[in-house]
């Protein structure tokens, strides 16, 4: 087939669409769904500025075809904030200046919720780990690493159902 | 869109599988985690006119323990892998390389026999299945062979298996009593592909003497190299330094790597050296049960 019929949970939202089977899953998050905060860097799986969530996995949106994602849940970075509220990584990020052109950002808190869901109390080497596959070209890491940390140490204040 | 057009097909069983292979021959190209052949894809250097995606395919990605063996389903994630406890309990070299490859968005998608097939010179999966000298089993619709890694990699990017054939399952032998391993790579950077690396296991006697030594290594090379010799060196005797160290020359010795704008090949030849005396130092003290 060149086309398939998908339905696809993005965001708690169901979508049914009619997909190119070449399409990559980023460019269906952006172009058909109107899902932009995922951003595209390298489009060959380096750079991570793609990553999703896809049943519950950091996984690169530019690897996969929304072909695959049919019948999958998928976590964007616009399912993170509650309306206009940031949620607790988020505001660390923002709070540790984590972020400075915000080309990189979607990619690395989606690496982070996965990371933080797996690992609540990381160490600044797991941290560093949890994001070697992210690129970013402005911040050094510095503060995007004390932002992890803080956001681990607020969310472990929270309870879990609120994140 | 970054890809080329293709024929989407997505069998659900094993079967259906292997007969779109068999139909479509060199035609098509099969998909397991894509994390290498997507971008193949969006870079246009593949031009499949089928793509056969085997990701609805229940049963493939087993790990299992079937008598004595390890058996790893080709389509296990090598993030399942990498968490799996039979595999840390089992076999201790396979789960402390699983971390090195790439990046844990590649290893939730990427599969243990995806990496096979690809068969990348710097992959660190084709070395530790050459050092554990694991069977690669390949289907058809025809019937299934088993191949040593030996036999699998036959060069660059390439492999024994036919177009038509599937990389199904791969079988681990049992790990004997007093076995120590270990895996050390050298890479650029975190997650990077390995500009060498070394897979070693190591059994001993009761009485110290070591029975058996496997040396196998990535980066050095077209395919991974088993150093069948030079490893062989360790055997009859306790692993002292000093055989180590032998060990180690020998394997330098003996290989011929390109140089890469990554890497020399002197400096591969000597890194190679060095990393597997580190290795089988460490598989050495871990088979005396001195530390894990």
């Amino acid at each position: 087939m060149i086309e398939r019929a998908i339905r696809v949970t993005v965001n708690g939202r169901v979508y049914e669409r009619t997909v190119e089977a070449r399409k990559t899953l980023a460019d269906f998050l952006r172009d058909d769904l109107e899902l932009t905060g995922t951003h595209l860097g390298c489009e060959h799986g380096v750079c991570g500025a793609c990553t999703i969530i896809v049943d519950g996995a950091a996984v690169r949106s530019c690897l996969l075809f929304a072909a695959q994602a049919h019948g999958r849940d998928v976590q964007t970075v616009e399912g993170l904030a509650d309306g206009e509220t940031l949620n607790p990584l988020q505001e660390a990020f923002r709070e540790h200046h984590g972020l400075q052109c915000g080309f990189c950002t979607p990619g690395f808190l989606m690496t982070l919720t996965c990371f933080l869901r797996e690992c609540p109390d990381p160490s600044e080497a797991q941290i560093r780990e949890a994001i070697s596959g992210n690129l970013c070209r402005c911040t050094g890491y510095q503060n995007i690493v004390a932002a992890a940390a803080a956001a681990a140490r607020s969310m472990s204040a929270t309870p879990r159902s609120s994140r | 869109m970054k890809p080329p057009r293709f024929d989407y097909l997505v069998p659900t069983s094993l079967d259906e599988a292997l007969a779109l292979l068999g139909q479509h021959g060199e035609e098509a190209k099969a998909l397991a985690g894509g994390q290498s052949l997507v971008p193949l894809l969006n870079f246009r250097l593949v031009r499949p006119a089928h793509l056969v995606d085997l990701n609805e395919i229940r049963g493939l990605d087993q790990i299992r323990a079937d008598d004595g063996h390890l058996v790893i389903g080709a389509m296990a994630r090598q993030r399942a892998v990498e968490t799996s406890t039979l595999i840390r309990e089992r076999c201790p070299l396979l789960a402390e390389a699983m971390p090195q490859i790439g990046h844990v968005q590649i290893r939730n998608r990427g599969t243990f026999g995806g990496s096979l097939a690809h068969a990348d010179p710097a992959a660190e999966l084709p070395a530790v299945v050459a050092a554990l000298g694991g069977e690669i089993v390949l289907q058809s619709a025809r019937g299934r062979r088993r191949l040593t890694a030996e036999q699998f990699f036959v060069g660059y990017l390439t492999t024994a298996a036919e177009p038509t054939e599937l990389l199904v399952e791969v079988k681990l032998p049992a790990t004997p009593r007093r076995t120590g391993s270990a895996f050390l790579e050298v890479s650029r950077r975190h997650g990077d592909f390995a500009l060498v690396g070394v897979a070693t296991t190591l059994t001993l006697d009761d009485r110290g003497v070591c029975t058996a030594c496997s040396v196998a290594l990535t980066g050095v090379g077209p395919t991974p190299v088993l150093a069948r010799d030079a490893a062989r060196a360790l055997v009859g005797g306790p692993p002292s330094p000093q055989a180590i160290e032998e060990v180690g020359r020998r394997v330098s010795q003996g290989l011929r790597p390109d140089s890469d704008l990554h890497a020399s090949s002197e400096y591969r030849k000597d890194v190679a050296g060095v990393l597997t005396r580190r290795a089988l130092a460490r598989a050495a003290e871990r088979a005396r049960g001195e530390s894990r």
